[in-house]
């Protein structure tokens, strides 16, 4: 589906869960096209830049989700970076929720009138064109995040990414890679444990730690229960269509004065329900999006904690096989060289990481004011939306 | 001719069924005059009149004695037909048989209302309406208050009390605020000997609401919980509407027995009221109903307009039960709503605590307050939707069993008078054989029996036409309740959405400022 400027414009108000990033002209990217195979989404990732490291001023590929998450993996795993926070990985694509309503919808077709079945079937189209929309916007932000870092947009590998016209299945991880990263991960947590308990020697890393610790418990609880809320406010509007469509009905076999009355109450609440479902999947691209998007970046800030953390220990214990060598006289200077590195590596990520959380931070909370705002402006558009459509309607039952 | 007469002295009852006399002739001064075809001495069939005077509880089929009495004819009101309704002309048949029907308890059991001095020719029906407008119209003046449920007695014996609160300007009372003390068999008492009297002469009475085993159960063990609360709450305004519904009819307003449960402090125990429930009464109907159906009553519908309001009120109930789904899905989604709501919102303010940005922190927080604010909002919309269209569309579709109730009760009726026709046919068929034979003694049983059957032949097609001239009548009037109970029920309806949105508007202003602090 290609964009049009309305769509780039709605497009770039859904990007709202972080602030623009696709400024710098240097090195521009977006996601204009997308098509939805199945399972299966090819996302077409654009590029414009100025930039030398590039064999074209503007060019074009396909990538799945799995390449993206290819390239963050890849550079999670980038040694050199480990005093950034790395971009949090885009989520996969995730249409189960409006396909199962089609399923339930085919089933309880027989149930329903032409109209009532033909509505919700546009409303489930919607929410599936909703959550095509989401996911473009979510992979097309990790590839913006990138490209605006100082660090990371100069990666090869992003290069690649960008670039290479081939598919890139062949560098994606192959099963014993895969398996690799999950143990991978399975280690990393029994080192986080252990890791905790090592003494901080900084106040700064500290209170980030215990913060960004607790923090990302409250994110991610906080974003468990948006989803219900918002999901439970869309079931309201769902019930709407059923409703007007059963006022409808009752009012076509009406031969009394109710005719009218029913006919203006069904009118009425088929337009109230677009205005629900607009509350509702407003609340949940400002609120929901926006707590998600964040807890997964507060997890990306751990893990660099979690790695400074690491350096840490390394340093703490290259220390003590310095101090073992000279008490031994053996291996002096490959210990004292072994020792040097580990505290230059500490240094180093500690320096980048205070930068990295500080603008973190800041980001966090910009994004956050953000998106209250638009929240809270959008609520209140559409409550008085929904109050004049229903006092014009109370008036003119009242009339009659 | 017939412009004015004095009202005939019947007790205290007034007289309301006048007919114009065709040749002014036969006037039966004891009580009311009658339509005469003919000067021919009319068929042997007297009512008797205490029948149908206010000492009676209601209205009794008028017994049809065989009295030789052939004088005293018309000793109680003529019928209630219109001089210009079709169903007039079965009556006018061959045989003119004095149209004696029982008079309907409303015009007789009205103590205080003032005998009308005016008769107006063929005007019966007008004037009965006439009374029923003023019950029903602009000066029907009468509130009906049910509440501060009581629980009486511990254990598994006790019950609720509630009471029942009446204002009213209506003359007919002893005074004008009085309140008592019920409990819900006494309703289901009062509505079974309602339903007893008067649905099988065509009246629909309104349904008293259901039992509820669970619900009671819970309240009588004790526990104080939302929903036994909400239960008490849901039954106490079902049971308020019962009685508005009932005293909104005007039979129903002056029956003794309406008034007593009112009125008198004391009520005497209803009895098995396990049988006589709500739904025990519509079970009853439902049943004859099927027996109905099951004697394949082929019934020559002389009147295409019973057959079409049946068929439209069938649509009517299935469509009611649809919305009333839907309803109750919306209700459900609604509380859903408001308790994930009040979840997050209590996730919201842990957030903001545990936030270390100052002012996001504060704005978390304010969030959550918003959030908390509107889960109730949220609750309480769920209620609206559902006290008040939920459970209008559940009465309503009770409501129809009993207007179903009714028209299956003329089918009866109208078989019982076919079967008084068939069993004539064969008395005179017996007659007519014994004619030959000569058996003086069998021969005279005969035509005894012969003018047994006709008397009751002129019987059934009596009731016939009353119940559905009655029918008729509580359709119209059941239809504008209908209109008039919808209407008022969607305005209120959306004023609470209006109300719900407005206050939505107000915490989302009062938040706004707050996320904008965020520095």
């Amino acid at each position: 589906m290609a964009s049009t400027p309305e769509e780039n414009d709605r497009n770039s108000k859904l990007r709202s869960v972080s602030v623009d990033l696709n400024n710098d002209a240097s090195l521009m990217i977006d996601i204009p096209d997308a098509l939805c195979e199945r399972d299966k989404v090819k996302f077409t990732v654009h590029t414009k830049t100025t930039l030398d490291a590039f064999q074209k001023p503007e060019f074009s590929v396909p990538r799945q989700h799995e390449d993206f998450i290819w390239l963050h993996d890849t550079l999670d795993e980038t040694e050199e970076y480990a005093g950034l926070i790395i971009p949090p990985s885009p989520p996969k694509p995730d249409f189960e929720s409006p396909r199962e309503k089609m399923h339930k919808l085919g089933e309880g077709e027989a149930t329903m009138t032409k109209e009532e079945y033909t509505k919700m079937k546009q409303e489930l189209e919607a929410e599936y064109l909703a959550v095509f929309k989401k996911t473009v916007q979510v992979h097309e932000v990790f590839l913006q995040r990138l490209s605006s870092h100082p660090v990371l947009s100069k990666d090869r590998n992003f290069q690649i990414f960008l670039e290479y016209e081939q598919d890139l299945s062949v560098r994606r991880k192959n099963a014993k890679e895969m398996f690799g990263g999950f143990f991978k991960n399975m280690v990393k947590t029994a080192d986080e444990v252990i890791i905790s308990g090592i003494k901080e020697v900084d106040d700064f890393f500290d209170q980030e730690k215990t913060f960004l610790l607790d923090y990302y418990n409250k994110i991610r609880d906080a974003t468990t229960k948006a989803e219900k809320m918002t999901r439970a406010h869309k079931n309201v509007a769902d019930d709407y269509i059923h409703f007007s469509a059963t006022l409808d009905s009752l009012s076509a076999d009406e031969s009394t004065a109710l005719k009218m009355y029913l006919l203006k109450l069904a009118e009425l609440f088929e337009k109230l329900r677009k205005v629900e479902g607009r509350v509702a999947s407003d609340e949940d691209l400002k609120l929901t999006e926006l707590l998600r998007y964040y807890m997964r970046d507060i997890q990306a800030a751990k893990d660099l904690l979690y790695r400074r953390a690491r350096a840490l220990a390394d340093y703490e214990s290259s220390n003590k096989a310095l101090d073992k060598a000279r008490l031994k006289s053996k291996e002096v200077q490959q210990a004292e060289e072994h020792q040097q590195l580990c505290c230059q590596k500490f240094e180093k990520l500690s320096e980048s990481g205070k930068r990295e959380l500080i603008s973190f931070k800041g980001r966090r909370v910009v994004a956050f004011r953000k998106n209250l705002i638009e929240m809270a402006e959008l609520e209140i558009k559409h409550a008085k939306s929904s109050v004049s459509l229903l006092q014009s309607c109370i008036d003119m039952l009242k009339t009659n | 001719m017939a412009t004015e007469r004095e009202p005939p002295p019947l007790g205290d009852a007034e007289q309301t069924d006048f007919r114009e006399l065709e040749d002014g002739d036969d006037l039966f001064i004891s009580t009311a005059s009658t339509l005469e075809s003919s000067p021919t001495s009319p068929e042997p069939a007297s009512l008797p009149a205490e029948d149908i005077c206010a000492n009676s509880n209601g209205p009794q089929p008028a017994e049809i004695s065989l009295d030789d009495d052939l004088e005293d004819l018309f000793a109680e009101a003529t019928e209630e037909v219109s001089l210009d309704s079709p169903e007039r002309e079965p009556i006018l048949s061959d045989e003119p048989s004095p149209a004696v029907t029982p008079v309907t308890p409303t015009a007789l059991v009205t103590p205080r209302v003032e005998p009308k001095t005016i008769f107006v020719p063929a005007m019966f029906e007008r004037s009965k309406e006439e009374l029923e407008e003023e019950a029903n119209g602009d000066s029907f003046d009468m509130e009906i208050v049910v509440s501060d449920p009581e629980k009486v007695g511990d254990g598994m014996n006790a019950y609720m009390a509630y009471k029942v609160t009446t204002k009213t300007s209506l003359t007919i009372f002893n005074e004008n605020e009085f309140s008592v003390k019920r409990r819900f068999s006494d309703f289901l008492g009062l509505h079974s000997k309602l339903a007893t009297k008067y649905m099988h002469i065509g009246y629909i009475v309104p349904p008293a609401p259901e039992k509820s085993i669970v619900g009671m159960t819970k309240v009588k063990v004790g526990k104080e919980d939302s929903s036994s609360t909400e239960f008490v709450e849901k039954r106490r305004a079902a049971l308020e509407r019962y009685l508005e519904r009932t005293v909104k009819h005007p039979t129903l307003l002056h029956d003794p027995d309406v008034m007593q449960f009112l009125e008198s402090s004391e009520l005497p125990r209803a009895v098995s009221t396990q049988a006589l429930s709500g739904a025990g009464i519509l079970r009853m109907v439902n049943k004859a109903a099927e027996a109905v159906n099951k004697m394949t009553i082929k019934m020559n519908e002389s009147d295409a307009w019973f057959e079409e309001k049946q068929q439209q009120f069938e649509n009517l109930d299935q469509q009611l039960r649809k919305l009333h789904t839907s309803v109750e899905s919306l209700v459900c989604h609604r509380k859903e709503l408001s308790v994930n709501t009040a979840a997050f919102a209590k996730s919201a303010a842990m957030l903001g605590n545990s936030e270390d940005h100052t002012a996001l922190s504060r704005a978390l927080s304010q969030l959550a307050e918003v959030e908390e604010k509107i889960d109730q909002l949220h609750q309480e919309q769920a209620y609206a939707d559902f006290y008040l269209f939920a459970e209008l569309l559940s009465d309503y579709v009770r409501l129809l069993t009993a207007v179903k109730g009714v028209f299956d009760q003329r089918m009866k009726t109208w078989q019982k008078w076919q079967d008084a026709q068939a069993m004539l046919q064969k008395k005179r068929e017996a007659e007519s054989k014994l004619q030959f034979a000569n058996k003086p003694d069998k021969l005279q049983q005969a035509k005894d029996e012969i003018r047994e059957w006709e008397g009751k032949v002129q019987q059934g097609e009596r009731d016939f036409e009353q119940i559905s001239k009655t029918i008729r009548k509580e359709v119209g009037r059941f239809e504008k309740e209908r209109v008039r109970d919808f209407k008022a029920v969607i305005i209120k309806y959306l004023e609470s959405l209006v109300q719900t949105q407005q206050q939505l508007i107000k915490y989302w202003e009062a938040f706004l400022p707050e996320a904008k602090a965020i520095a």
